[in-house]
C-alpha cells in the first residue's frame, strides 16, 4: 500500500483528509493523520468569548467527529521530520514512513518571545485571545472591569487572521458601550504596521472605522518588551504606552518540530512554492494552511481555497505530471465591527482589497469594504459552515458558494 | 506609479515610493533618496541595504526580526540607523519591493 501522511489535524489537515479519502482508491492508499490533541477548536470563535457572545462549549468538538472512516488517526506529538528518508518520528519512538506528505501543523502563539510578556501580570492584566485559555481568562476579567486604559498590541508580523485584533477592539468598544462604561475606557490599537491594515485601501477604510469609534491607532510600533512594574509596553524606538489591561497577539511561530527538522525560516514557517504549494525542499511534500510561508493571510478561508489547488497538484505529482494548478493567494475575511455589523474584504497576491459587492458584481449581497448588517450574518454563518462543510471538505451549497468561492483569477 | 530623478537617473517608483525595478538601483540613488528624507547614509547603512538586496533577490520574506538576526546590526541598532520604521525605509533605499510579510 502507498502511504499518504498528514501532519496536523486542524482546519487544513482535517479538510485534506476528507478530500483525499473521497478520491483515493482505498485498495491502493492508506491515509494517516497525526495530531497531538483530541479536541478541535473553532479558533475564529475565540474572538467572541471575552465578550460573552460565545463560551468554551461553543467552540470545541472532538476531532474524531470529523475524520472519515478508514483514515488512520494517531494522537501523538510529532517529534521530527526526516525528509531525506521519507519518514516522521513521533514522540515515544514510533516511526511513520510516507510516499507523499502534507504538512498542516499551523502556527502557535509564543508569548515567551517577548521579554516581560509572561511576567507577573500574565492572565491577571495581560491576556491573549488566540488561545482558549487566554480568551476564557479575559472573559472573567472583563466581567469585573470598570474602566481604564485598554491596549491591544500586535507583536510581530505575520500573525494568523490579520483582522482579528481590529475586530477585537470594535467588539470591545460595543461591549463597553452596552455596559455603560465606554466613557471610562480608553482604547488604543498598537501595530508594527504603518496603518490599521497593510493594503492601502483597506487600511484607510479600517483606520477611518476605528477613528469613528474613537479608538486610537498607534502605528509603526514594534514591541520590544513589557514593563510589568510601570505597566507599559516599550518599543525598540523607545516609545512607551501605558496600559491598565493589555491584550496581545503574541509572536506567531510555526511548530518547534519544524525547527527541529530544519525545515523552517526564522519563524519556523516552511518555505513553500506560493503557486504550487509544494515544499521548496522536498518534491513529495506539500504544505497547507498557516504552517507555510506563502505571502497571504494565515486564515481558514485561505486554507480552504488553497486545498483545491493542493489536491490537483498532489494528484499530478503522484501521476508524474507537471504541477499546473496555481494558487493565487485568495483570502476572504469577514470583519466583525460591533453592533451587529460587519465588513468584508476579498483579495489575493496581486489585488488588494477593494470596494464593491461580493460575490455578484453590482448585486452582492455582501458589500466589500462596507460596514453592513448582512456582512455580520456572513460571519455568524461561518461557524456553521466551518463545522459542517469546510472541515468535511464538502462542496459549498449555494449561499456558501457565494461567500466562500468567487475567486477572481488574474 | 511615478518617475523621479535621483543622482541624474530616472527611477520608476510605486505609489508608496518603492522601486518598481530593483535593477535601477545604485548607491548614489539610495544616498540621494535618503537625503531627501533628511538621512545621511553611512557604510553601516549600506551594509544593511546590501543585505536586504541579497535576501530579496532570493525571494526571502523580509522582516525586522530577520535583519536583527543577520549579524550586521541588532533590532535596536536598526531603529537607530533608520528611525521611524526601519524596514519600511531601508527597503525603499535598498530599491526592493515593499516587504510582503505584511498581509
Ligand atoms: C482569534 C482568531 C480568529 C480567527 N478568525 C478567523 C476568521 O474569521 N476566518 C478565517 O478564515 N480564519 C480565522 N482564523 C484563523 C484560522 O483559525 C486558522 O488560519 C486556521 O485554523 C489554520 O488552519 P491550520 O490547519 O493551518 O492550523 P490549525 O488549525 O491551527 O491546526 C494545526 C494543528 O497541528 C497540530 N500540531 C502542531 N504541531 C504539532 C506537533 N509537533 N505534533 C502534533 N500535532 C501538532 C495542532 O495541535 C493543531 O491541531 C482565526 C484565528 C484566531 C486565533
Amino acid at each position: 500500500m502507498k502511504k499518504l501522511l498528514i501532519l496536523g489535524a486542524g482546519t487544513a489537515g482535517t479538510m485534506m483528509a476528507n478530500k483525499l479519502h473521497k478520491v483515493f482508491d482505498k485498495e491502493e492508499w492508506q491515509i494517516t493523520i497525526v495530531d497531538q490533541y483530541k479536541t478541535h477548536y473553532y479558533q475564529p470563535g475565540f474572538l467572541f468569548i471575552p465578550f460573552n457572545i460565545y463560551n468554551k462549549q461553543d467552540v470545541i468538538k472532538p476531532k474524531s467527529n470529523f475524520f472519515p472512516p478508514g483514515v488512520k488517526v494517531i494522537y501523538s506529538v510529532i517529534d521530527k521530520i526526516v525528509g531525506e528518508e521519507n519518514k516522521v518520528l513521533l514522540e515515544g519512538g514510533q516511526v511513520l514512513q510516507y510516499d507523499y506528505m502534507i504538512i498542516a501543523t499551523g502556527t502557535e502563539t509564543r508569548p515567551d518571545e517577548t521579554p516581560g510578556l509572561k511576567g507577573k501580570l500574565w492572565y491577571k492584566e495581560i491576556f491573549d485571545f488566540y488561545t482558549i485559555e487566554g480568551a476564557c481568562a479575559l472573559q472573567r476579567y472583563f466581567k469585573n472591569f470598570t474602566g481604564g486604559k485598554l491596549v491591544m498590541v500586535i507583536s510581530e508580523i505575520p500573525y494568523k487572521c490579520p483582522v482579528a485584533p481590529i475586530e477585537f477592539v470594535c467588539l470591545a468598544e460595543a461591549y463597553f458601550t452596552k455596559k455603560g462604561i465606554r466613557d471610562k475606557v480608553d482604547i488604543t490599537y498598537v501595530t508594527p504596521m504603518s496603518g490599521a491594515f497593510t493594503k492601502p485601501v483597506a487600511s484607510k477604510m479600517l483606520g477611518d472605522l476605528l477613528e469613528e469609534k474613537n479608538i486610537h491607532v498607534e502605528s509603526d510600533f514594534y514591541m520590544e518588551r513589557v514593563d510589568n512594574d510601570k505597566k507599559t509596553i516599550v518599543a525598540y524606538d523607545e516609545r512607551e504606552i501605558e496600559f491598565d489591561v493589555l491584550t496581545v497577539v503574541p509572536v506567531n511561530m510555526g511548530s518547534e518540530m519544524i525547527e527541529r527538522s530544519g525545515l523552517g525560516d526564522d519563524l519556523n514557517f516552511i518555505p513553500t512554492d506560493k503557486h504550487t504549494l509544494q515544499s521548496d525542499k522536498f518534491k513529495n511534500v506539500f504544505v497547507l494552511g498557516d504552517a507555510s510561508n506563502i505571502p497571504t493571510s494565515k486564515a481558514g478561508s485561505v486554507a480552504h481555497f488553497a486545498a483545491e489547488i493542493l489536491m490537483d497538484n498532489l494528484m499530478s505529482a503522484i501521476e508524474a505530471r507537471p504541477l499546473l494548478a496555481k494558487f493565487d493567494g485568495h483570502a476572504n475575511c469577514y470583519i466583525e465591527t460591533g453592533y451587529g455589523k460587519g465588513a468584508l474584504i476579498d483579495f489575493n497576491y496581486d489585488t488588494e482589497p477593494l470596494p464593491g459587492t461580493f460575490p455578484l458584481p453590482g448585486i452582492g449581497p455582501f458589500g466589500l469594504l462596507k460596514n453592513t448588517k448582512i456582512n455580520h450574518y456572513g460571519k455568524v454563518m461561518f461557524r456553521w459552515i466551518y463545522w459542517h462543510i469546510l472541515l468535511k471538505g464538502k462542496e459549498m451549497p449555494i449561499e456558501a458558494d457565494m461567500t466562500m468561492a468567487g475567486k477572481k483569477r488574474i | 506609479m511615478s518617475e523621479k530623478t535621483f543622482a541624474g537617473k530616472i527611477v520608476n517608483l510605486s505609489d508608496e515610493g518603492y522601486f518598481e525595478d530593483s535593477s535601477q538601483w545604485s548607491r548614489e540613488i539610495a544616498a540621494e533618496m535618503a537625503k531627501e528624507d533628511g538621512l545621511e547614509l553611512t557604510e553601516k547603512h549600506f551594509e544593511v541595504l546590501e543585505y536586504l538586496r541579497k535576501e530579496a533577490a532570493t525571494g526571502a520574506a523580509l522582516s525586522i526580526r530577520k535583519v536583527g538576526k543577520s549579524g550586521i546590526v541588532d533590532i535596536k541598532g536598526l531603529y537607530v540607523l533608520f528611525p521611524g520604521g526601519p524596514l519600511k525605509f531601508s527597503s525603499k533605499y535598498a530599491g526592493i519591493a515593499k516587504p510582503s510579510s505584511c498581509v
